[in-house]
C-alpha cells in the first residue's frame, strides 16, 4: 500500500477484555482530510494514538495487524522515531507543551530531529506565517488565548514536516470563534502542504464542512467512506444531517450551504404551522416569586487580571441559564464565585437570602452545587457505590440518597466500577449525583459537554430540564451552541468579565452568527431538530 | 551574525540547573549537621530565596507543600522513636507498656521508657530529613520544570519517560493540590483527620500528577524526545551500561556521604566515579544522537553565582566540622541547648545571596 499516507491492515487491539479495535482496515491517501466519528468511548483516541505508536507503547495492551505511515511500519519504531512522519496533537495543548515560549515550542521537534539551526529558523518562520502566529511569535505560551495555543500545538507538530497530522478533539475546549481559527488553519495546511489529516471530534457541526471523508468507529469496527454516506448511518451525526434525515433530503447534506438549497419546501410547511405549534424552548416567562439567586456587582480579581468585572445576575427556580462567551471571558470564575468556594473580590451574592461564601463548605453546598469542568476532581472513592456512600456521609443525607439520585439520572452504572473507568457521560452523572445529594436549589455546571457525543448531550439536556422542572435553578457555562439550543431558556453572554447580553435563549442566539445553532441557520426561527420533528408530527396528526 | 538562531534565551530567573545545583548543595550542607539552629537557618534561607525569586507559576507553591511534607517527616520520626526506641538517656519523660522482643531483635524495643535525650535526638534527626525535603521543595518552586526538561540531554532516550515523569511529577503535584482541595470543599468535606486527608487529597493528587506526567511524557515522545533512530545497538547498550553504573555510583556515593558510617574520602570517590561514568555515558552517546538548539539556554555568570552561593553553604558546613565538630553534631546527653556553629552559619547565610542576585520582577517572571 505504498502511496497511502496512513494504512491500517487487519489491526486488532485489546486491553484485557473485548477488543477496542476489531480487525480495522482502511487507507488514507495523501492530502486527505479525514474525520473520525464515533460515540463516546468507541476507541477514537486509541485509534489515533496507534498511528504513531503511543498505543500500545504508553498504554500497554495487545496489538495485532500492521499499521504503516508513508510505507514505514509503526510496530518496530517508537513514537519519537516517527516524529518526522506523524505529528500528533492532543486534546489539551497546555498539558503537552514542553517549553514556555512560542518560538521554542515550535522549534522543539526540529531540535530533537537535529535540524541545522539555519534550516530550523526558516521552518519556524514558515510555520508562524502559515498558522497566523506572527503577532504572538515572541510571547510566552501562558499569555496566549486557547485558540492560539492550539494553533501553536499544531505548528509544533508540523515543524518536522510530517506527512500525516493526527488530532484528537482539537476544538473541544475552544469557543466557536477560536475553533474556527484552528479549523481554517488546518484547512489551509491540507491545501498548501498536502498533509494528510486524521481528526477526531465530537462537535461534528464545527468540522464537517472541512472534511473530505470519514471513518466511523463503532463497536471496534471501522467503516470508511465519503462523508455524507458515513454520517447518514452514523449513531452520532450533527443536527444538519439529522434534519436532512428527518426531511428526507437526498445525500443527506452535511453542510449548512447544501442544506439551505433543499430547505425551501420545509420552510413553507413550517411557516404554515408555526402559529399553532408551541416550541420547546419557548418559555421566556420568568417564573413568578422572589428570585433564588441575586448577585450584584460580583468582581473577581487575580494578580494583574480582572476576571469578572461587576456582574449582576438574578435567577429564579425553574430557570435554565446558559452562560456563554469566549474562552477567558470569566465564565468559570463567575460560577465559582457564585457558589462561594471560589474567590470573590467584590459585590454581593445571595442565594435564598444567604451569602454562600460566609457559610461553612458543608452548608454552602446545600445552597449551591457546582460540578467543576473536570468532574473527576469531585470523585475520590474506589467504586461508584463507595462514592455514593461517601457523598451521603459528607452531606449527612440518609443512606442511599446519592445512589437513588444516580439511578434516576442513568440506569446502567455498575456500582463496583471505578469512577475513572466510567464513560464521560456516566462520570458526569456520578459527579452530578454527588452534588445533588445535598439538594442545592441552585445547580452550577462548568463546561459539562466536553467529551460527550450527541446522544450524551441530549440525555444531559433532558436531565437538566427535568431538574429545572423540579424546581432547581440550573446555570451551565458552555461553548456548545447546539447543547445551548437543546437546554437553555435564557442565555447570558459574558465578555471580558462583563455581561454583554442577557435574555431569552431564542432571541440571543438567533441574533448572533456565532451562537446560532445549525437548525436556526437553515430554518430561521427553529432551534432544534426535535422542535421541527414535533411540528411536523403535530401537523400530520 | 545577529540572528534569531543564535540569540540566547531571554532570562527570567536563573537557569533551572543552577537552582537545582544551589538547592542540592544546600541540602548537602543540611546533611552534614544535626544542629537544630543550623537546620532551621537552612530552611529559613531556602524560604527567603523562594520568597524573593519565585515566579507566579503553578509550581511556585512547592516550597509550602514540601514544608508540610517535612513537618510530617518530623512527626513520623518522633512516632517511630516513641514506639521503637533509639538512643536513650537518664531523663525519663513517661513509660509506655513494653513488649519483650526475642533475642534476634536486640537493639529494638516496643514501648518502654521514653526519654528526653532520645526524643531530642529523634527530633534533630527528623529535622535534618525535613530540611532536606524543604531544599528539594525550594528547587521545585524556583526551577521551571519546562526549561529543565529542555536542558536534559537528549541521549537519555533509554529512560526518557522516567526522566520526564521524575522531573515533572512534583510540580504537577503542587499544581494539583489546589484544584483537588477546592473540589473537596465543593463536596463539603472539611474533615482534617489524616486518614480522610490521605483518601480525599493525597491519593487523588498523586493519581492526577502521575497521569499528567505520563501525558507529558507521551506528548514529548510524539515530538521526538528520546529518539534513538540511527543509533547502532552496541552503542545503545554501552550508553545504557555507563548511565546505569553512573547512577548507581551517584546513589551509593550520596548515601555514603549523608550517612556517617563510611569514611569521607571513600564516599567522595564513589560519588566522583559515579558522576564520571554518567558524564562519560552522556558524552559518548551525545555524539551519536543528532540534536540541535534553536536558541541556546546558556549558563551565565549569574547562574554560576547562584551555584557558588550554594557551595558556600557546603564549605561552611565542612569548615564547621573541622572547627566546631561538637556544635555540628550536638550530643543530647546530658541535656543542653546546642550552640550555633558560626563558620557553618556564615556559609549558610551566604547561600541567601540569590535573593539579591536574581530577584523576581513583575515583568521578569510574568
Amino acid at each position: 500500500m505504498i502511496g497511502d499516507a496512513i494504512a491500517f491492515e487487519h489491526v486488532t487491539f485489546a486491553y484485557a477484555g473485548p477488543p477496542v479495535l476489531d480487525d480495522v482496515t482502511f487507507a488514507l491517501p495523501e492530502g486527505e482530510f479525514c474525520l473520525l466519528v464515533g460515540p463516546t468511548g468507541a476507541g477514537k483516541s486509541t485509534l489515533l494514538k496507534a498511528v504513531n505508536g503511543l498505543v500500545p507503547r504508553f498504554t500497554g495492551g495487545d496489538m495485532r495487524g500492521r499499521i504503516t505511515v508513508t510505507g514505514r511500519d509503526v510496530r518496530g519504531a517508537t513514537p519519537a522515531d516517527l516524529a518526522d512522519v506523524v505529528g500528533y496533537v492532543g486534546q489539551d495543548p497546555l498539558a503537552g507543551f514542553v517549553t514556555d515560549e512560542v518560538e521554542l515550542e515550535l522549534a522543539y521537534t526540529a531540535e530533537q530531529l537535529g535540524v541545522a539551526p539555519a534550516a530550523m529558523r526558516k521552518r519556524v518562520t514558515e510555520i508562524v506565517d502559515l498558522l497566523g502566529l506572527a503577532d504572538v511569535r515572541d510571547r510566552a505560551l501562558a499569555q496566549l488565548s486557547s485558540g492560539q495555543r492550539q494553533r501553536v500545538a499544531i505548528g509544533a507538530a508540523l515543524v518536522a514536516g510530517p506527512a500525516a497530522l493526527v488530532l484528537d478533539e482539537p476544538t473541544s475546549a475552544l469557543d466557536p470563534t477560536a475553533a474556527d481559527e484552528v479549523l481554517s488553519a488546518l484547512h489551509r495546511l491540507v491545501h498548501d502542504l498536502g498533509i494528510t489529516v486524521l481528526l477526531a471530534e465530537h462537535r461534528l457541526e464545527r468540522v464537517v464542512q472541512y472534511a473530505d471523508s470519514a471513518l466511523l468507529l463503532d463497536g471496534g469496527r471501522v467503516t470508511a467512506g465519503p462523508l455524507g454516506e458515513i454520517l447518514a448511518d452514523s449513531p452520532v451525526a450533527p443536527p444538519v444531517v439529522e434534519l436532512g434525515r428527518l426531511a428526507g433530503w437526498p445525500g443527506p447534506p452535511v453542510t449548512i450551504r447544501e442544506a439551505r438549497r433543499h430547505a425551501g419546501p420545509l420552510r413553507e410547511t413550517l411557516a404554515a404551522r408555526a402559529g399553532t405549534v408551541a416550541r420547546g424552548t419557548d418559555n421566556p416567562l420568568r417564573p413568578a416569586g422572589p428570585p433564588l439567586l441575586e448577585a450584584r456587582g460580583v468582581t473577581v480579581d487575580y494578580p494583574g487580571v480582572r476576571a469578572v468585572a461587576g456582574v449582576d445576575l438574578a435567577a429564579s427556580r425553574g430557570e435554565r441559564i446558559a452562560l456563554m462567551g469566549r474562552n477567558g471571558s470569566g465564565k468559570s470564575s463567575l460560577l465559582w464565585a457564585l457558589q462561594g468556594t471560589g474567590k470573590r473580590s467584590g459585590g454581593t451574592v445571595a442565594i435564598g437570602g444567604a451569602d454562600p461564601a460566609a457559610r461553612r463548605p458543608g452548608e454552602r453546598r446545600t445552597l449551591a452545587g457546582l460540578v467543576p469542568a473536570e468532574p473527576a476532581d469531585l470523585l475520590y472513592a474506589e467504586t461508584c457505590a463507595a462514592e455514593c456512600a461517601g457523598a451521603d456521609e459528607d452531606g449527612r443525607a440518609p443512606k442511599g440518597t446519592c445512589a437513588k439520585i444516580l439511578d434516576d439520572l442513568v440506569d446502567d452504572v455498575d456500582p463496583a466500577a471505578h469512577p475513572r473507568d466510567l464513560s464521560e457521560g456516566q462520570r458526569l452523572a456520578l459527579a452530578l449525583a454527588v452534588t445533588l445529594t445535598a439538594a442545592p436549589p441552585l445547580l452550577l455546571l462548568d463546561e459539562p459537554t466536553r467529551g460527550l457525543d450527541y446522544p450524551g448531550k441530549a440525555a444531559l439536556a433532558a436531565r437538566l430540564r427535568a431538574l429545572a422542572g423540579a424546581g432547581h435553578c440550573v446555570v451551565v457555562s458552555t461553548h456548545d451552541v447546539e447543547f445551548c439550543a437543546e437546554f437553555a431558556s435564557r442565555v447570558v453572554v459574558l465578555s471580558d468579565g462583563e455581561v454583554v447580553a442577557d435574555g431569552p435563549a431564542r432571541q440571543i442566539t438567533a441574533a448572533s452568527p456565532m451562537f446560532a445553532p445549525q437548525v436556526e441557520k437553515i430554518l430561521p426561527g427553529w432551534m432544534t431538530v426535535g422542535e421541527v420533528a414535533a411540528a411536523l408530527e403535530s401537523g400530520d396528526g | 551574525m545577529p540572528t534569531d538562531a543564535v540569540r540566547p534565551m531571554r532570562r527570567r530567573t536563573a537557569h533551572p540547573v543552577a537552582w537545582w545545583g544551589w538547592a542540592l548543595l544546600l541540602a548537602t550542607a543540611a546533611g552534614r549537621t544535626a544542629n537544630p539552629w543550623l537546620l532551621l537557618l537552612i530552611a529559613a534561607v531556602a524560604g527567603l530565596v523562594v520568597a524573593f525569586c519565585r515566579g507566579d507559576e503553578p509550581w511556585s507553591g512547592a516550597y509550602r507543600v514540601f514544608l508540610y511534607i517535612g513537618l510530617s517527616a518530623v512527626a513520623v520520626r518522633m512516632a517511630f522513636y516513641v514506639v521503637f526506641g533509639g538512643s536513650d538517656g537518664p531523663t525519663v519523660l513517661f513509660t509506655l507498656p513494653s513488649v519483650t522482643l526475642p533475642d534476634w531483635a536486640a537493639g529494638f524495643r516496643l514501648g518502654g521508657d521514653v526519654t528526653a535525650e532520645g526524643a531530642l535526638a529523634a527530633l534533630y534527626d527528623g529535622l535534618r530529613l525535613a530540611t532536606l525535603l524543604v531544599c528539594v521543595g525550594a528547587a521545585n518552586a524556583l526551577a521551571s520544570p519546562r526549561r529543565l526538561l529542555r536542558s536534559v540531554p537528549a541521549v537519555l532516550y533509554e529512560v526518557s519517560v522516567a526522566v520526564v515523569v521524575a522531573l515533572s511529577v512534583a510540580p504537577q503535584l503542587v499544581a494539583g493540590v489546589g484544584r483537588v482541595r477546592r473540589a473537596r470543599a465543593l463536596r463539603g468535606n472539611t474533615s482534617r483527620s489524616p486518614a480522610n486527608l490521605m483518601r480525599t487529597v493525597v491519593a487523588p493528587v498523586l493519581h492526577d500528577a502521575l497521569d499528567r506526567s505520563l501525558h507529558l511524557a507521551a506528548a514529548m515522545a510524539s515530538r521526538g524526545y528520546g529518539r534513538a533512530a540511527g543509533v547502532p545497538a552496541p552503542a545503545r547498550r554501552a550508553t545504557g551500561a555507563a548511565l546505569l553504573i553512573g547512577l548507581l555510583g551517584l546513589c551509593a556515593g550520596a548515601y555514603a556521604i549523608l550517612g556517617t558510617a563510611t569514611p569521607a574520602p571513600l564516599a567522595w570517590s564513589v560519588l566522583a566515579a559515579g558522576a564520571a561514568a554518567a558524564v562519560f555515558g552522556i558524552a559518548f552517546a551525545s555524539k551519536r544522537v543528532p540534536h540541535t538548539r534553536y536558541r541556546p539556554d546558556r549558563f551565565g555568570p549569574k547562574d554560576w553565582a547562584v551555584v557558588a552561593s550554594g557551595a558556600a553553604a557546603v564549605a561552611g558546613a565542612v569548615a564547621g566540622l573541622a572547627l566546631e565538630p561538637a556544635a555540628m553534631w550536638p550530643a543530647t546527653a546530658p541535656l543542653h541547648a546546642p550552640a550555633l556553629p558560626f563558620a557553618a552559619a556564615a556559609g549558610v547565610l551566604l547561600a541567601a545571596a540569590p535573593a539579591l542576585l536574581v530577584p523576581s520582577t513583575p515583568e521578569g517572571t510574568r
